[in-house]
């Protein structure tokens, strides 16, 4: 028997045209560029909104309509906030030692810490 | 502290399973490493809808023309997270666009073969899929913050991929003769391709050690390649195909399959550009992004008049 297996190649070879790597010209501009926007998802009623990722975008609409698009295409969330990411501002990784450690040594600020006899109960 | 001491400083916290984040000291060799990796990653996001967007409008049915479409526009977001993940390094995305355009960027040259039947996109769901999603898991766990939590929120959706190209050849599988028979031939084309993209051999990797030793890699190519193919001899029986390599030989000493050699000058003429959709890639690509500048600029002027809007009112 004979098999014949019918190949597309029209829509998807090509080499007769050259990809015109030398006339190449940058199309986006400084002016143009569209500004970083942080990402924020509540998952369900109830949760906090936590950090997703981040895009670019023209305007807060279009970061809402995008991370839509980008970040909850699998019913990852029921609320979005976007934040332009020039408005977060961070603590310094240099300071994590004396912002952090000094909760190290003080246990007592957890409940474990103490004793209770165990006819007390839930406590 | 000395230059030494913070390299030294760094090398600890990557020793420890302590991830990197955007504000911490690196090397500059370590920054542009993951630049140089997590971008060529996009650029393989993005530039692999191409091929899959070829056979959308040609799909067998509604159902397979829905999932191809929801799986481009994954690549699409893939291709997002992780141009997110190499700006925090401090590269634009002007820059890494430009430097996809201008060919000084690689994509993974897997996306320069062509697509030429519908039996394609389920062995590029399968193979070349499943070959991304082992560097990926691995990518899950590597030394810079952003990239592993990119790679996790990729993993999660790209398990879908693989799982619709293999039960699309599962269906051409059962099909007619004609239907087993452009099954077979899609397997014989990627199959090859597909172990090339795990990249040169250990012996041959120039980046291999150091991105080992910061953990930006965890496991080899090799390693990873020959997981692939053990995994793969097992699932295309399923298929009731074979892989066309003649030298497939289960190896009880090393508890792994042999396989034949693979055709490195192929691998290499590719790679520098000699593929056979190299320039169709790019230029569409270029296309794209000289036809949406309108789009982009019109963009900008509305939220600027909407932002000097909303200034006047305030006034």
């Amino acid at each position: 028997m004979k098999i014949n297996i019918q190949k597309y190649f029209y829509g998807d070879f090509g080499v007769e045209d050259s990809a015109g790597i030398n006339d190449l010209k940058s199309t986006t501009t400084k002016e143009t560029a569209w500004p970083l926007w942080e990402i924020f998802i509540r998952s369900k009623q109830g949760l906090d909104h936590k950090h997703a990722g981040s895009l670019h975008a023209a305007d807060a609409a279009m970061a809402i309509e995008n991370a839509r698009d980008v970040y909850t295409r699998r019913q990852e969330g029921v609320s979005l906030w976007v934040v332009e990411s020039k408005h977060i501002h961070a603590s310094n990784p240099d300071d994590a030692a004396a912002m952090y450690e000094p909760a190290n040594d003080k246990v007592y600020r957890h409940p474990t810490f103490y004793d209770i006899p165990d006819e007390v109960g839930h406590m | 502290m000395q230059l030494h001491d913070l390299e030294k400083a760094f090398q600890d916290k990557i020793d420890n399973e302590i991830k990197i984040e955007p504000k911490d000291w690196m090397p500059d060799a370590y920054r542009k490493t993951n630049v140089r990796q997590i971008s060529q990653h996009a650029h393989s996001e993005i530039v692999g809808m191409l091929p899959e967007g070829n056979w959308i409008s040609r799909a067998p049915s509604l159902k397979r023309k829905a999932i191809l479409i929801a799986k481009v526009q994954d690549e699409a977001g893939h291709g997002l997270y992780l141009y997110s993940a190499a700006e925090t390094l401090g590269t634009g995305r002007d820059q890494m666009i430009d430097d996809l355009h201008s060919g000084k960027a690689k994509y993974s040259s897997i996306f320069n073969y062509p697509t030429l039947t519908w039996a394609d996109m389920g062995a590029v769901g399968w193979l070349v899929d499943g070959a991304a999603i082992l560097n990926q898991v691995m990518l899950c766990r590597t030394s810079y913050g952003p990239y592993a939590r990119a790679n996790v929120r990729i993993c999660k959706e790209e398990s879908f991929h693989q799982r619709q190209g293999f039960e699309s050849l599962m269906v051409l599988s059962n099909g007619t003769a004609e239907q087993k028979a452009m099954c077979q031939d899609a397997i014989d084309r990627w199959w090859w391709p597909s172990l090339m993209m795990f990249g040169p051999k250990d012996s041959e990797s120039t980046n291999n050690d150091q991105s080992m030793k910061w953990k930006i890699k965890r496991k080899t190519n090799d390693e990873l390649r020959q997981q692939f193919i053990d995994m793969a001899v097992q699932q295309v029986k399923v298929l009731g195909m074979t892989l066309p390599d003649a030298d497939l030989k289960w190896n009880e000493e090393r508890g792994h399959y042999d396989f034949g050699e693979i055709n490195w000058d192929e691998f290499w003429n590719v790679v520098k550009g000699n593929g056979q959709c190299n320039k169709q890639r790019l230029e569409a690509r270029k296309n794209a992004h000289t036809e949406g500048a309108w789009v982009r600029e019109a963009a900008t002027a509305y939220a600027n008049k909407k932002a000097a809007k909303q200034l006047r009112k305030v006034a």
